[in-house]
Protein backbone atom coordinates (compact mmCIF):
# COMPACT_ATOMS: atom_id res chain seq x y z
CA UNK A 1 0.00 0.00 0.00
CA UNK A 2 1.39 3.38 -0.96
CA UNK A 3 1.04 5.71 2.01
CA UNK A 4 2.96 8.62 0.52
CA UNK A 5 4.35 9.35 -2.93
CA UNK A 6 6.29 12.36 -4.19
CA UNK A 7 4.14 14.46 -6.50
CA UNK A 8 4.87 13.86 -10.18
CA UNK A 9 4.87 17.60 -10.89
CA UNK A 10 7.91 18.04 -8.63
CA UNK A 11 11.05 16.62 -10.20
CA UNK A 12 13.13 14.18 -8.17
CA UNK A 13 16.14 16.49 -7.90
CA UNK A 14 17.97 17.96 -4.91
CA UNK A 15 16.59 21.39 -3.94
CA UNK A 16 19.13 24.07 -3.07
CA UNK A 17 17.15 25.55 -0.18
CA UNK A 18 18.65 26.00 3.30
CA UNK A 19 17.82 23.58 6.11
CA UNK A 20 14.49 24.54 7.66
CA UNK A 21 13.40 26.65 4.68
CA UNK A 22 9.72 26.27 3.84
CA UNK A 23 10.02 26.74 0.06
CA UNK A 24 10.25 22.94 -0.24
CA UNK A 25 6.93 22.56 1.57
CA UNK A 26 5.18 25.11 -0.63
CA UNK A 27 6.72 23.65 -3.81
CA UNK A 28 5.33 20.28 -2.77
CA UNK A 29 1.86 21.70 -2.12
CA UNK A 30 1.80 23.39 -5.54
CA UNK A 31 2.99 20.17 -7.20
CA UNK A 32 0.39 18.06 -5.37
CA UNK A 33 -2.35 20.43 -6.51
CA UNK A 34 -1.08 20.26 -10.11
CA UNK A 35 -1.15 16.45 -9.86
CA UNK A 36 -4.60 16.30 -8.31
CA UNK A 37 -6.06 18.62 -10.94
CA UNK A 38 -4.29 16.68 -13.71
CA UNK A 39 -2.92 19.86 -15.30
CA UNK A 40 0.86 19.30 -15.42
CA UNK A 41 0.90 18.96 -19.21
CA UNK A 42 -0.78 22.31 -19.76
CA UNK A 43 0.75 24.29 -16.92
CA UNK A 44 3.45 26.93 -17.34
CA UNK A 45 5.14 28.23 -14.19
CA UNK A 46 6.98 31.53 -13.86
CA UNK A 47 9.92 31.63 -11.46
CA UNK A 48 10.97 34.92 -9.81
CA UNK A 49 14.31 36.43 -8.88
CA UNK A 50 15.07 35.54 -5.29
CA UNK A 51 15.62 32.32 -3.38
CA UNK A 52 13.17 30.41 -5.58
CA UNK A 53 14.81 31.61 -8.80
CA UNK A 54 15.74 28.04 -9.66
CA UNK A 55 12.20 26.73 -9.23
CA UNK A 56 12.37 26.19 -12.99
CA UNK A 57 14.62 23.20 -12.31
CA UNK A 58 12.22 21.72 -9.76
CA UNK A 59 8.78 21.75 -11.34
CA UNK A 60 8.11 19.18 -14.07
CA UNK A 61 5.85 21.50 -16.08
CA UNK A 62 7.20 24.04 -18.59
CA UNK A 63 8.92 26.89 -16.76
CA UNK A 64 9.99 30.46 -17.48
CA UNK A 65 12.46 32.53 -15.49
CA UNK A 66 11.30 36.15 -15.29
CA UNK A 67 13.18 39.35 -14.54
CA UNK A 68 12.95 40.57 -10.93
CA UNK A 69 9.34 41.46 -10.12
CA UNK A 70 8.05 40.99 -13.65
CA UNK A 71 6.50 37.53 -13.29
CA UNK A 72 2.86 38.77 -13.39
CA UNK A 73 3.57 40.62 -16.66
CA UNK A 74 5.29 37.56 -18.15
CA UNK A 75 2.39 35.39 -16.95
CA UNK A 76 -0.01 37.83 -18.62
CA UNK A 77 1.80 37.29 -21.92
CA UNK A 78 1.81 33.51 -21.58
CA UNK A 79 -1.86 33.40 -20.62
CA UNK A 80 -2.91 35.76 -23.43
CA UNK A 81 -0.90 33.66 -25.88
CA UNK A 82 -3.07 30.64 -25.04
CA UNK A 83 -5.85 31.08 -22.47
CA UNK A 84 -6.39 27.29 -22.32
CA UNK A 85 -3.08 26.92 -20.48
CA UNK A 86 -2.73 27.14 -16.70
CA UNK A 87 -0.21 29.80 -15.68
CA UNK A 88 1.16 30.42 -12.21
CA UNK A 89 3.84 32.66 -10.75
CA UNK A 90 5.86 31.84 -7.66
CA UNK A 91 7.31 34.99 -6.07
CA UNK A 92 8.91 36.22 -2.88
CA UNK A 93 8.23 39.44 -0.98
CA UNK A 94 11.02 41.50 -2.52
CA UNK A 95 10.06 40.36 -6.00
CA UNK A 96 6.30 40.77 -5.65
CA UNK A 97 5.83 43.58 -3.13
CA UNK A 98 8.83 45.80 -3.79
CA UNK A 99 10.27 45.88 -7.30
CA UNK A 100 7.25 44.15 -8.83
CA UNK A 101 4.46 45.93 -6.98
CA UNK A 102 3.18 47.69 -10.11
CA UNK A 103 3.01 44.44 -12.06
CA UNK A 104 1.26 42.75 -9.11
CA UNK A 105 -1.33 45.48 -8.60
CA UNK A 106 -2.15 45.79 -12.29
CA UNK A 107 -2.40 42.05 -12.92
CA UNK A 108 -4.84 41.96 -9.98
CA UNK A 109 -6.73 45.02 -11.22
CA UNK A 110 -7.13 43.40 -14.66
CA UNK A 111 -8.31 40.24 -12.92
CA UNK A 112 -5.77 38.47 -15.11
CA UNK A 113 -6.73 34.80 -15.10
CA UNK A 114 -3.55 33.56 -13.42
CA UNK A 115 -2.51 32.10 -10.08
CA UNK A 116 0.06 33.85 -7.90
CA UNK A 117 1.85 32.04 -5.08
CA UNK A 118 3.42 34.73 -2.89
CA UNK A 119 5.97 33.72 -0.27
CA UNK A 120 6.23 36.34 2.48
CA UNK A 121 9.12 35.66 4.84
CA UNK A 122 9.83 39.31 5.62
CA UNK A 123 13.36 39.31 4.23
CA UNK A 124 15.49 39.13 1.08
CA UNK A 125 16.95 35.64 1.39
CA UNK A 126 18.96 35.17 -1.81
CA UNK A 127 21.11 38.26 -1.39
CA UNK A 128 21.83 37.55 2.25
CA UNK A 129 19.11 39.00 4.44
CA UNK A 130 18.23 42.57 3.57
CA UNK A 131 15.13 44.45 4.69
CA UNK A 132 12.04 43.55 2.65
CA UNK A 133 8.88 45.61 2.10
CA UNK A 134 7.28 43.12 4.49
CA UNK A 135 9.99 43.20 7.19
CA UNK A 136 8.38 43.91 10.57
CA UNK A 137 8.91 47.11 12.52
CA UNK A 138 12.01 46.63 14.63
CA UNK A 139 13.17 43.62 12.59
CA UNK A 140 16.95 43.45 12.38
CA UNK A 141 18.29 42.76 8.89
CA UNK A 142 21.53 43.46 7.06
CA UNK A 143 20.14 46.78 5.81
CA UNK A 144 18.21 47.62 8.97
CA UNK A 145 20.94 46.69 11.48
CA UNK A 146 19.32 48.72 14.26
CA UNK A 147 15.88 47.31 13.53
CA UNK A 148 13.36 48.57 10.96
CA UNK A 149 12.62 52.15 11.92
CA UNK A 150 9.28 53.34 10.52
CA UNK A 151 10.53 56.94 10.65
CA UNK A 152 13.23 56.02 8.15
CA UNK A 153 11.59 53.38 6.01
CA UNK A 154 7.93 53.23 6.78
CA UNK A 155 5.79 50.26 7.62
CA UNK A 156 5.58 46.75 6.23
CA UNK A 157 3.09 46.25 3.40
CA UNK A 158 0.14 43.92 3.84
CA UNK A 159 -0.35 42.71 0.28
CA UNK A 160 -3.67 40.88 0.66
CA UNK A 161 -5.26 43.84 2.42
CA UNK A 162 -3.89 46.26 -0.19
CA UNK A 163 -5.15 44.22 -3.14
CA UNK A 164 -8.52 43.58 -1.50
CA UNK A 165 -9.37 47.24 -2.10
CA UNK A 166 -9.28 46.58 -5.84
CA UNK A 167 -12.43 45.65 -7.71
CA UNK A 168 -10.46 43.27 -9.93
CA UNK A 169 -9.08 40.24 -8.16
CA UNK A 170 -11.12 37.09 -7.73
CA UNK A 171 -9.49 35.54 -4.71
CA UNK A 172 -6.99 36.64 -2.05
CA UNK A 173 -6.05 34.50 0.91
CA UNK A 174 -3.24 34.53 3.45
CA UNK A 175 -2.06 31.19 4.80
CA UNK A 176 1.04 29.88 6.56
CA UNK A 177 2.90 26.58 6.65
CA UNK A 178 4.37 26.52 10.17
CA UNK A 179 2.30 23.54 11.38
CA UNK A 180 0.55 20.49 9.95
CA UNK A 181 -2.97 22.01 10.19
CA UNK A 182 -1.72 25.22 8.59
CA UNK A 183 -0.02 23.24 5.79
CA UNK A 184 -3.30 21.43 5.10
CA UNK A 185 -5.21 24.71 4.99
CA UNK A 186 -2.56 26.21 2.72
CA UNK A 187 -2.99 23.37 0.25
CA UNK A 188 -6.75 23.89 0.17
CA UNK A 189 -6.17 27.58 -0.60
CA UNK A 190 -3.62 26.83 -3.34
CA UNK A 191 -6.00 24.34 -4.90
CA UNK A 192 -8.76 26.93 -4.90
CA UNK A 193 -6.41 29.41 -6.58
CA UNK A 194 -5.70 26.96 -9.41
CA UNK A 195 -9.33 25.85 -9.66
CA UNK A 196 -10.40 29.47 -9.99
CA UNK A 197 -8.13 29.85 -13.00
CA UNK A 198 -9.33 26.65 -14.64
CA UNK A 199 -12.92 27.84 -14.20
CA UNK A 200 -11.98 31.19 -15.75
CA UNK A 201 -12.72 33.23 -12.63
CA UNK A 202 -9.58 35.36 -12.74
CA UNK A 203 -6.74 36.49 -10.53
CA UNK A 204 -6.04 34.48 -7.40
CA UNK A 205 -3.20 35.24 -5.01
CA UNK A 206 -2.23 33.06 -2.07
CA UNK A 207 0.13 34.76 0.37
CA UNK A 208 2.10 32.19 2.30
CA UNK A 209 3.62 33.54 5.52
CA UNK A 210 6.93 31.75 5.65
CA UNK A 211 10.28 31.72 7.42
CA UNK A 212 13.97 32.22 6.75
CA UNK A 213 15.91 30.54 9.56
CA UNK A 214 19.25 31.37 7.92
CA UNK A 215 18.74 35.11 7.61
CA UNK A 216 16.51 35.45 10.65
CA UNK A 217 19.41 33.85 12.56
CA UNK A 218 17.23 31.21 14.22
CA UNK A 219 16.87 27.48 14.40
CA UNK A 220 14.11 26.17 12.13
CA UNK A 221 11.95 25.41 15.18
CA UNK A 222 12.34 28.92 16.57
CA UNK A 223 11.58 30.34 13.14
CA UNK A 224 8.26 28.48 13.09
CA UNK A 225 7.51 29.94 16.52
CA UNK A 226 8.51 33.43 15.31
CA UNK A 227 5.94 33.12 12.52
CA UNK A 228 3.27 32.40 15.11
CA UNK A 229 4.33 35.06 17.61
CA UNK A 230 5.56 37.95 15.43
CA UNK A 231 4.38 37.50 11.85
CA UNK A 232 0.78 36.35 12.25
CA UNK A 233 -0.30 39.20 14.55
CA UNK A 234 0.76 41.67 11.82
CA UNK A 235 -0.24 39.39 8.93
CA UNK A 236 -3.52 37.75 10.05
CA UNK A 237 -4.49 34.60 8.20
CA UNK A 238 -7.73 34.41 6.28
CA UNK A 239 -9.61 35.09 3.05
CA UNK A 240 -9.33 38.75 2.07
CA UNK A 241 -11.38 38.62 -1.06
CA UNK A 242 -13.57 36.00 -2.65
CA UNK A 243 -15.73 37.31 -5.44
CA UNK A 244 -17.61 34.01 -5.65
CA UNK A 245 -19.37 34.91 -2.40
CA UNK A 246 -18.74 38.64 -2.33
CA UNK A 247 -16.49 38.32 0.70
CA UNK A 248 -14.18 41.20 1.49
CA UNK A 249 -12.48 41.09 4.88
CA UNK A 250 -12.39 44.40 6.69
CA UNK B 1 0.19 48.61 -60.36
CA UNK B 2 -0.53 46.95 -57.04
CA UNK B 3 -3.12 48.40 -54.71
CA UNK B 4 -1.65 51.14 -52.57
CA UNK B 5 -3.10 52.73 -49.49
CA UNK B 6 -2.24 56.10 -48.01
CA UNK B 7 -1.01 55.51 -44.48
CA UNK B 8 0.96 57.07 -41.68
CA UNK B 9 4.26 55.35 -40.96
CA UNK B 10 3.07 54.26 -37.53
CA UNK B 11 -0.09 52.73 -39.01
CA UNK B 12 1.92 50.99 -41.72
CA UNK B 13 4.00 49.32 -39.01
CA UNK B 14 0.88 48.11 -37.22
CA UNK B 15 -0.83 46.76 -40.33
CA UNK B 16 2.37 45.11 -41.55
CA UNK B 17 2.77 43.40 -38.17
CA UNK B 18 -0.72 41.96 -38.50
CA UNK B 19 0.10 40.80 -42.03
CA UNK B 20 3.22 39.14 -40.59
CA UNK B 21 1.04 37.08 -38.27
CA UNK B 22 1.53 39.10 -35.11
CA UNK B 23 -1.58 38.73 -32.93
CA UNK B 24 -0.20 40.10 -29.67
CA UNK B 25 0.71 43.72 -29.08
CA UNK B 26 1.59 45.33 -25.74
CA UNK B 27 2.32 49.01 -25.37
CA UNK B 28 2.27 52.09 -23.21
CA UNK B 29 1.30 55.55 -24.50
CA UNK B 30 4.15 57.79 -25.65
CA UNK B 31 4.48 60.37 -28.42
CA UNK B 32 5.31 60.11 -31.34
CA UNK B 33 4.41 56.42 -31.72
CA UNK B 34 0.87 56.53 -30.33
CA UNK B 35 -0.78 55.59 -33.64
CA UNK B 36 0.75 52.12 -33.50
CA UNK B 37 -1.11 51.34 -30.28
CA UNK B 38 -4.27 53.09 -31.43
CA UNK B 39 -4.30 51.07 -34.65
CA UNK B 40 -3.70 47.81 -32.78
CA UNK B 41 -6.42 48.65 -30.25
CA UNK B 42 -8.89 48.92 -33.13
CA UNK B 43 -7.73 45.98 -35.22
CA UNK B 44 -6.67 43.25 -32.79
CA UNK B 45 -10.10 42.56 -31.23
CA UNK B 46 -11.56 42.17 -34.75
CA UNK B 47 -9.09 39.44 -35.73
CA UNK B 48 -8.95 37.44 -32.52
CA UNK B 49 -5.72 39.09 -31.40
CA UNK B 50 -4.65 40.72 -28.17
CA UNK B 51 -4.09 44.41 -27.66
CA UNK B 52 -3.21 45.29 -24.11
CA UNK B 53 -2.22 48.67 -22.75
CA UNK B 54 0.29 47.73 -20.08
CA UNK B 55 0.86 49.60 -16.82
CA UNK B 56 4.34 50.60 -17.95
CA UNK B 57 6.89 50.01 -20.70
CA UNK B 58 8.56 47.57 -18.32
CA UNK B 59 5.40 45.51 -18.01
CA UNK B 60 4.79 45.70 -21.77
CA UNK B 61 8.19 44.25 -22.69
CA UNK B 62 7.74 41.51 -20.10
CA UNK B 63 4.35 40.63 -21.58
CA UNK B 64 6.21 40.40 -24.88
CA UNK B 65 8.66 38.06 -23.12
CA UNK B 66 5.75 35.87 -22.06
CA UNK B 67 4.21 35.59 -25.54
CA UNK B 68 7.64 35.05 -27.11
CA UNK B 69 8.21 32.22 -24.60
CA UNK B 70 4.96 30.70 -25.81
CA UNK B 71 6.38 30.74 -29.34
CA UNK B 72 4.15 33.34 -31.00
CA UNK B 73 5.02 36.44 -33.01
CA UNK B 74 4.74 39.42 -30.69
CA UNK B 75 5.68 43.09 -30.63
CA UNK B 76 5.78 46.28 -28.66
CA UNK B 77 6.44 49.83 -29.76
CA UNK B 78 7.58 52.94 -27.96
CA UNK B 79 9.66 56.06 -28.29
CA UNK B 80 13.07 56.85 -26.84
CA UNK B 81 12.37 57.31 -23.09
CA UNK B 82 10.11 54.27 -23.20
CA UNK B 83 12.77 52.21 -24.94
CA UNK B 84 15.15 52.93 -22.06
CA UNK B 85 12.59 51.35 -19.74
CA UNK B 86 12.28 48.36 -22.04
CA UNK B 87 16.06 47.93 -21.96
CA UNK B 88 15.88 45.52 -19.05
CA UNK B 89 13.38 43.30 -20.81
CA UNK B 90 15.27 43.44 -24.10
CA UNK B 91 18.39 42.22 -22.31
CA UNK B 92 16.40 39.32 -20.84
CA UNK B 93 14.97 38.52 -24.28
CA UNK B 94 18.55 38.35 -25.55
CA UNK B 95 19.67 36.23 -22.61
CA UNK B 96 16.82 33.79 -23.13
CA UNK B 97 17.26 33.83 -26.95
CA UNK B 98 13.66 34.83 -27.56
CA UNK B 99 12.43 36.34 -30.84
CA UNK B 100 10.44 39.57 -30.65
CA UNK B 101 9.93 42.84 -32.51
CA UNK B 102 10.47 46.20 -30.84
CA UNK B 103 9.71 49.46 -32.64
CA UNK B 104 11.40 52.70 -31.57
CA UNK B 105 9.95 55.85 -33.11
CA UNK B 106 12.72 58.08 -31.83
CA UNK B 107 12.35 61.54 -30.30
CA UNK B 108 14.93 63.97 -29.01
CA UNK B 109 16.65 63.32 -25.70
CA UNK B 110 18.25 62.78 -23.26
CA UNK B 111 15.78 62.53 -20.39
CA UNK B 112 12.29 63.54 -21.34
CA UNK B 113 13.82 65.52 -24.21
CA UNK B 114 11.21 66.56 -26.75
CA UNK B 115 8.67 64.93 -29.03
CA UNK B 116 10.20 65.88 -32.37
CA UNK B 117 12.22 63.47 -34.55
CA UNK B 118 15.69 62.37 -33.61
CA UNK B 119 18.24 59.65 -34.31
CA UNK B 120 19.93 59.93 -30.95
CA UNK B 121 19.21 56.32 -29.92
CA UNK B 122 21.70 55.00 -32.49
CA UNK B 123 24.26 54.02 -29.84
CA UNK B 124 21.58 52.55 -27.58
CA UNK B 125 20.09 50.36 -30.27
CA UNK B 126 23.20 49.27 -32.16
CA UNK B 127 25.13 48.41 -28.99
CA UNK B 128 22.27 46.48 -27.42
CA UNK B 129 20.78 49.05 -25.06
CA UNK B 130 20.52 46.96 -21.92
CA UNK B 131 23.12 45.21 -19.77
CA UNK B 132 25.29 42.37 -20.98
CA UNK B 133 26.89 41.30 -24.26
CA UNK B 134 24.21 41.19 -26.92
CA UNK B 135 22.89 42.76 -30.07
CA UNK B 136 19.56 43.39 -31.67
CA UNK B 137 19.02 43.33 -35.41
CA UNK B 138 18.38 47.04 -36.08
CA UNK B 139 16.43 48.01 -39.19
CA UNK B 140 16.27 51.63 -40.32
CA UNK B 141 13.43 52.44 -42.73
CA UNK B 142 13.47 55.65 -44.76
CA UNK B 143 9.95 55.60 -46.19
CA UNK B 144 6.50 54.52 -45.08
CA UNK B 145 6.77 51.59 -47.49
CA UNK B 146 9.94 50.53 -45.73
CA UNK B 147 8.31 50.97 -42.32
CA UNK B 148 5.96 48.19 -43.41
CA UNK B 149 8.61 46.04 -45.10
CA UNK B 150 11.10 46.34 -42.23
CA UNK B 151 8.39 45.30 -39.78
CA UNK B 152 7.76 42.09 -41.69
CA UNK B 153 11.50 41.54 -42.16
CA UNK B 154 11.98 42.14 -38.45
CA UNK B 155 9.59 39.34 -37.49
CA UNK B 156 11.21 36.98 -39.97
CA UNK B 157 14.77 37.71 -38.82
CA UNK B 158 13.79 37.58 -35.15
CA UNK B 159 12.38 34.08 -35.64
CA UNK B 160 15.25 32.93 -37.84
CA UNK B 161 17.97 33.94 -35.39
CA UNK B 162 16.02 33.91 -32.08
CA UNK B 163 16.82 37.57 -31.51
CA UNK B 164 15.05 40.81 -30.87
CA UNK B 165 14.69 42.83 -34.04
CA UNK B 166 14.21 46.57 -33.72
CA UNK B 167 12.67 48.88 -36.27
CA UNK B 168 14.49 52.13 -35.55
CA UNK B 169 12.36 54.90 -36.98
CA UNK B 170 11.92 58.51 -35.91
CA UNK B 171 9.09 60.95 -35.39
CA UNK B 172 9.07 61.96 -39.06
CA UNK B 173 8.84 58.39 -40.30
CA UNK B 174 6.08 57.66 -37.80
CA UNK B 175 3.98 60.70 -38.63
CA UNK B 176 4.41 61.15 -42.39
CA UNK B 177 1.87 59.73 -44.84
CA UNK B 178 2.79 57.96 -48.07
CA UNK B 179 1.18 55.39 -50.34
CA UNK B 180 2.02 51.87 -49.21
CA UNK B 181 1.77 48.52 -50.96
CA UNK B 182 0.99 45.98 -48.27
CA UNK B 183 0.80 42.95 -50.55
CA UNK B 184 4.01 41.23 -49.59
CA UNK B 185 5.03 37.66 -49.02
CA UNK B 186 5.55 36.68 -45.40
CA UNK B 187 7.71 33.74 -44.40
CA UNK B 188 5.75 31.58 -41.94
CA UNK B 189 7.17 31.31 -38.43
CA UNK B 190 9.47 28.31 -38.03
CA UNK B 191 8.81 25.46 -35.60
CA UNK B 192 9.73 26.42 -32.05
CA UNK B 193 10.33 23.19 -30.13
CA UNK B 194 11.89 25.21 -27.29
CA UNK B 195 8.69 27.15 -26.54
CA UNK B 196 6.93 26.80 -23.19
CA UNK B 197 3.55 25.67 -24.46
CA UNK B 198 2.96 22.91 -21.89
CA UNK B 199 4.57 19.47 -21.96
CA UNK B 200 1.27 17.69 -22.76
CA UNK B 201 3.05 14.96 -20.72
CA UNK B 202 4.86 14.02 -23.94
CA UNK B 203 8.27 15.60 -23.42
CA UNK B 204 10.69 16.83 -20.76
CA UNK B 205 9.83 20.31 -19.56
CA UNK B 206 11.07 23.30 -21.53
CA UNK B 207 12.75 26.12 -19.63
CA UNK B 208 13.03 29.70 -20.87
CA UNK B 209 15.79 31.26 -18.86
CA UNK B 210 18.67 33.72 -18.89
CA UNK B 211 20.28 32.62 -15.60
CA UNK B 212 23.48 30.59 -15.74
CA UNK B 213 25.50 30.60 -12.54
CA UNK B 214 28.41 28.47 -13.71
CA UNK B 215 30.90 30.84 -15.41
CA UNK B 216 32.24 28.18 -17.78
CA UNK B 217 28.70 27.56 -19.04
CA UNK B 218 27.73 31.24 -19.25
CA UNK B 219 30.89 31.89 -21.25
CA UNK B 220 29.93 29.15 -23.71
CA UNK B 221 26.41 30.57 -24.06
CA UNK B 222 27.80 34.03 -24.83
CA UNK B 223 30.25 32.68 -27.39
CA UNK B 224 27.55 30.58 -29.07
CA UNK B 225 25.30 33.64 -29.26
CA UNK B 226 28.02 35.66 -30.94
CA UNK B 227 28.65 32.86 -33.43
CA UNK B 228 24.98 33.25 -34.36
CA UNK B 229 25.54 37.01 -34.65
CA UNK B 230 28.33 36.30 -37.16
CA UNK B 231 25.78 34.49 -39.33
CA UNK B 232 23.50 37.53 -39.12
CA UNK B 233 26.37 39.76 -40.21
CA UNK B 234 27.18 37.49 -43.13
CA UNK B 235 23.61 36.90 -44.33
CA UNK B 236 21.50 39.87 -43.38
CA UNK B 237 23.50 43.09 -43.75
CA UNK B 238 21.54 45.53 -45.91
CA UNK B 239 22.40 48.90 -47.44
CA UNK B 240 21.68 51.09 -50.42
CA UNK B 241 24.32 52.80 -52.53
CA UNK B 242 23.30 55.85 -54.54
CA UNK B 243 25.65 57.31 -57.17
CA UNK B 244 28.63 55.83 -55.41
CA UNK B 245 30.46 54.34 -58.44
CA UNK B 246 32.42 57.50 -59.27
CA UNK B 247 31.82 59.46 -56.07
CA UNK B 248 34.44 61.81 -54.63
CA UNK B 249 32.31 62.72 -51.61
CA UNK B 250 30.22 60.09 -49.83
CA UNK B 251 27.34 60.85 -47.54
CA UNK B 252 26.54 58.31 -44.84
CA UNK B 253 22.96 58.62 -43.65
CA UNK B 254 20.01 56.47 -42.62
CA UNK B 255 16.29 57.01 -42.19
CA UNK B 256 15.01 60.54 -42.70
CA UNK B 257 18.58 61.86 -42.93
CA UNK B 258 19.15 59.68 -46.01
CA UNK B 259 16.09 61.14 -47.74
CA UNK B 260 17.29 64.66 -47.13
CA UNK B 261 20.80 63.68 -48.23
CA UNK B 262 19.61 62.17 -51.50
CA UNK B 263 18.20 65.55 -52.50
CA UNK B 264 21.51 67.17 -51.62
CA UNK B 265 23.44 64.58 -53.67
CA UNK B 266 21.20 65.24 -56.69
CA UNK B 267 21.75 68.99 -56.35
CA UNK B 268 25.51 68.52 -55.98
CA UNK B 269 25.61 66.39 -59.13
CA UNK B 270 23.82 69.18 -61.01
CA UNK B 271 26.67 71.43 -59.95
CA UNK B 272 29.22 68.95 -61.18
CA UNK B 273 30.27 67.64 -57.78
CA UNK B 274 30.56 63.87 -57.73
CA UNK B 275 28.63 63.15 -54.54
CA UNK B 276 27.12 59.81 -53.56
CA UNK B 277 25.22 58.25 -50.69
CA UNK B 278 25.64 55.09 -48.66
CA UNK B 279 22.48 54.34 -46.71
CA UNK B 280 22.79 51.62 -44.07
CA UNK B 281 19.45 49.78 -43.86
CA UNK B 282 20.65 47.45 -41.12
CA UNK B 283 22.37 49.59 -38.49
CA UNK B 284 23.35 46.39 -36.73
CA UNK B 285 24.87 44.57 -38.43
CA UNK B 286 26.51 47.71 -39.82
CA UNK B 287 27.40 47.49 -43.53
CA UNK B 288 31.19 47.79 -43.35
CA UNK B 289 31.82 46.65 -46.94
CA UNK B 290 30.54 49.67 -48.91
CA UNK B 291 32.43 52.06 -46.66
CA UNK B 292 35.64 50.07 -46.95
CA UNK B 293 35.26 50.04 -50.72
CA UNK B 294 34.39 53.75 -50.92
CA UNK B 295 37.39 54.66 -48.78
CA UNK B 296 39.58 53.70 -51.75
CA UNK B 297 38.14 56.42 -54.00
CA UNK B 298 36.34 59.14 -52.01
CA UNK B 299 38.23 61.98 -50.42
CA UNK B 300 35.77 62.49 -47.58
CA UNK B 301 32.78 60.90 -45.83
CA UNK B 302 30.09 63.15 -44.41
CA UNK B 303 27.92 61.51 -41.77
CA UNK B 304 24.51 63.19 -41.77
CA UNK B 305 22.68 62.49 -38.54
CA UNK B 306 19.94 63.79 -36.25
CA UNK B 307 22.21 63.52 -33.21
CA UNK B 308 25.56 64.80 -31.96
CA UNK B 309 27.46 62.26 -34.05
CA UNK B 310 26.87 58.60 -33.30
CA UNK B 311 26.92 56.61 -36.55
CA UNK B 312 30.02 58.61 -37.49
CA UNK B 313 32.00 56.29 -35.21
CA UNK B 314 30.91 53.25 -37.22
CA UNK B 315 31.71 55.06 -40.47
CA UNK B 316 35.24 55.72 -39.18
CA UNK B 317 35.63 52.11 -38.06
CA UNK B 318 34.25 50.70 -41.33
CA UNK B 319 36.44 52.98 -43.48
CA UNK B 320 39.38 52.36 -41.14
CA UNK B 321 39.92 56.15 -40.96
CA UNK B 322 41.54 56.10 -44.40
CA UNK B 323 39.89 59.39 -45.35
CA UNK B 324 38.42 62.16 -43.17
CA UNK B 325 34.90 61.67 -41.82
CA UNK B 326 33.00 64.84 -40.94
CA UNK B 327 29.64 65.42 -39.31
CA UNK B 328 26.66 67.32 -40.67
CA UNK B 329 23.91 67.30 -38.09
CA UNK B 330 20.95 68.87 -36.32
CA UNK B 331 19.70 67.76 -32.93
CA UNK B 332 16.92 68.22 -30.39
CA UNK B 333 14.16 67.49 -32.86
CA UNK B 334 15.62 69.54 -35.73
CA UNK B 335 16.22 68.02 -39.16
CA UNK B 336 19.12 68.99 -41.44
CA UNK B 337 17.89 70.73 -44.61
CA UNK B 338 19.06 69.63 -48.09
CA UNK B 339 20.80 73.04 -48.30
CA UNK B 340 22.78 72.34 -45.13
CA UNK B 341 23.90 68.96 -46.48
CA UNK B 342 24.69 70.53 -49.88
CA UNK B 343 26.82 73.17 -48.17
CA UNK B 344 28.76 70.41 -46.42
CA UNK B 345 29.27 68.64 -49.74
CA UNK B 346 30.43 71.83 -51.48
CA UNK B 347 32.82 72.56 -48.63
CA UNK B 348 34.24 69.05 -48.80
CA UNK B 349 34.73 69.28 -52.56
CA UNK B 350 37.00 72.33 -52.30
Amino acid sequence: MVVYDKPHALLDVPLHYCPGCLHGVVHKLVAEVIDELGIEGKTIGIAPVGCSVMAYDYFACDMIEAAHGRAPAVATGVKRADPSKVVFTYQGDGDLASIGMAETVHAAARNENITVIFINNAIYGMTGGQMAPTSLVGQVTQTSPYGRDPKLCGYPIRVCELLSELEGPEYLERVTVNSIPHIRAAKTAIKKAFTNQIEGNGFSLIEVVSSCPTNWGMTPQNALKWIEEKMLPYYPLGVYKDRSNGEVKK
Amino acid sequence: MADKVLMKGNEAIAEAAIKAGCRHYFGYPITPQTEVAAYMAKRMPKIGGTFLQAESEIAAINMVYGVASAGLRVMTSSSSPGISLKGEGISYLAGADLPALVVNVQRGGPGLGGIQPSQSDYFQSTRGGGHGDYHMIVLAPSSVQEMAEMTVKGFELADKYRMTAMVLADGTMGQMMEPVDLNFEVAPAPEKPWATTGTEMKRKHNIVNSLSLVPEELEKLNIARFERYELVKRNETMYEEYMMDDADIAIAAFGIAARVSKNAVNEARKRGIKAGLIRPITLWPFPDAPFKKAATHVKQFISVELNMGQMIEDVRLASECKVPVTLCNRVGGMIPSPEQVLDAIVKASK
